[in-house]
């Protein structure tokens, strides 16, 4: 089923343009409907907070019982914590909702979307939009600004400009792998909770050190998923600490570069899932 | 149908409406393995700076996570077994229609919990524990007492967590929406149940509070006994206890939300 949404033989830009116009007022109409019970939303964020924070009561409770893990203190694993969790955020807030596609594949909603003359993707990344999901992204700042307090870093003005551009790409990465994991829901339907391993699975595995980990498994997730780039690579190099798998140095400065090819190959990734979607029909 | 016998086909119920998703359960057991190696590998590290950190040796440390991740989804630690439903029958109104069925409330949704919980625990628990054991090292028991021991503990676990969740469920009586009562359920699932790092590691007091709690008995106990830590008769006196208490207050808060509540829906 090909139903190309209006405007899908136009220039790239325009439809990107298009696409943001779409997200905007979907998550407009979402956060005004959230936001008509404010108290739910107060709860809800607060649920969203406590939750995320258990991940890191478990590191806390860990360091109540030793001083360091595989050789980093707890500012350090805190600072990793921090930058995984903001940038795992940011791209749950945005993105985050199109896990729910395998969802709508069974229950044929799906096929109302790509009825309206706008992006499938920009409708389904603002469908329920949740502010809630703010909750997240506070407490991952939380841990980040006590860590970036408490570490023991020599900034340069290289490192503190790494800072930001991290969190926006290690976000970036994170989103690619929320579409590219929900474009292999096209195929798999049933299956949707194996995107839960590398995006849930993925943020739990960037809070601890890469040291922690066996060399293979630190390969996969450099050169083959490249999860390394949101925070073990880049966060090593703030930290002066050697960078994992003995990368050089400049390799800090990649998550951009990465982040613009996992969105080009999640691109692609969801192109071609859209191409072969066959409605369930009735 | 003899009482015994309706509880049976609901419970087999339960068991093959969760049987019948194949490849959903296929994708569980790959989330829940690649939790179990995150998992491993941050224990292991901990365990290297402590070697007998709770008493626990590096297999036996490997050995329970890998319980953990079996247990995870059989004893719906984080919630995800049929109080979702229940809930939504409440919020609705539908929960009218249970209740004039000539079947006893509590006993029906326990029925149906524990055949759910029986699937999981075969479907989705043996494979990646069994993966995890030839990944790694671990510590199991050689003799057939104690697994048998330990499945004894398993079942008592099924019924303490049904015991938690119904009470929770129920309170959508009350409250009328479910979801903050079901993500405080699955925070303190989580922490209490040693899903988080195993009872025995926590600090001081703080450990020895967590451990007579009811959570306790879903992943620390059956631990305990696999492990060897701990007698299985005391282990089932304690998870039995909880169990009778939780299944009684279920059964109370039962017959006051169906006396004094007015039932929703049009």
């Amino acid at each position: 089923m090909e139903l190309g949404p209006a405007g899908s033989g136009g220039r790239e830009p325009g439809r990107l343009r298009e696409g943001l116009r779409v997200y905007r007022l979907v998550a407009g109409a979402w956060i005004r409907s959230t936001m008509a019970y404010r108290a739910s939303f107060v709860m809800t964020a607060f649920g969203n907070f406590a939750s995320t924070a258990l991940d890191f009561v478990a590191i806390l409770l860990m360091f109540t019982r030793v001083d360091g893990l595989a050789g980093w203190s707890l500012p350090d694993v805190a600072f990793l914590y921090g930058l995984s969790a903001t940038s795992f955020g940011l791209a749950d807030l945005a993105v985050g909702s199109v896990e729910g596609l395998g969802r709508r594949v069974r229950d044929g909603t799906l096929d109302l979307l790509f009825l309206r003359p706008a992006p499938v993707l920009a409708q389904l990344a603002a469908d329920r939009f949740a502010l809630r999901r703010l909750g997240r992204i506070t407490q991952g700042l939380l841990v980040l600004g006590w860590a970036l307090a408490a570490v023991d870093v020599a900034w340069t003005p290289l490192k503190v400009l790494l800072m930001p551009v991290m969190v926006v790409s290690g976000g970036v990465i994170f989103g690619a792998v929320f579409v590219g994991g929900s474009a292999f829901q096209f195929a798999a339907q049933d299956a949707s909770e194996v995107q839960n391993a590398f995006t849930y699975g993925g943020v739990t595995l960037l809070q601890y050190p890469p040291t922690v980990f066996a060399r293979e498994l630190v390969r996969g997730v450099t050169f083959v998923l490249p999860l390394a780039f949101v925070d073990w690579v880049p966060a090593s190099y703030v930290l002066g600490r050697p960078l994992p798998l003995d990368l050089p140095a400049w390799t800090a400065f990649l998550p951009p570069l990465v982040a613009a090819v996992c969105c080009a190959l999640a691109g692609l990734a969801w192109r071609a899932g859209v191409r072969s979607y066959r409605s369930t029909g009735s | 149908m003899g009482a015994g016998r309706l509880y049976a086909a609901v419970a087999a119920g339960g068991f093959r409406r969760y049987a019948t998703y194949r490849v959903a359960t296929a994708a569980g057991v790959f989330t829940n393995t690649v939790f179990g190696l995150i998992l491993v590998y941050t224990y292991l590290a901990l365990w290297d700076v402590r070697p007998h950190l709770g008493g626990y040796d590096r297999a036996q440390a490997v050995t329970y996570v890998w319980l953990g991740q079996a247990c995870l989804a059989a004893l719906a630690i984080g919630g995800g077994g049929v109080e979702d439903e229940l809930i939504e029958r409440i919020r609705t109104g539908d929960i009218a229609i249970d209740l004039y069925r000539p079947a006893d409330l509590q006993l029906w949704w326990l029925a149906g919990d524990l055949g759910r919980a029986v699937f999981q625990l075969l479907g989705r628990g043996v494979a990646p524990f069994v993966l995890g054991s030839l990944l790694f090292p671990v510590a199991l028991p050689s003799d057939v007492l104690t697994w048998t021991a330990f499945l004894g503990t398993v079942l008592l676990a099924m019924l303490v967590s049904f015991g938690i969740r119904y009470l929770v469920a129920l309170s959508t009586f009350w409250l009328m929406d479910g979801r903050g009562a079901l993500q405080m359920m699955m925070i303190t699932g989580f922490f209490c149940s040693g899903m988080l790092l195993p009872l025995n590691v926590f600090p001081g007091a703080l450990g020895d509070v967590v451990r007579v709690l009811p959570w306790s008995s879903l992943l620390q106990a059956p631990a305990d006994v696999l492990l060897g830590r701990a007698g299985a008769l005391g282990t089932y006196l304690f998870q039995a206890a909880w169990a009778v208490a939780l299944l009684l207050a279920g059964r109370l808060l039962q017959s006051v939300a169906t006396r004094r509540v007015v039932v929703q829906g049009g």
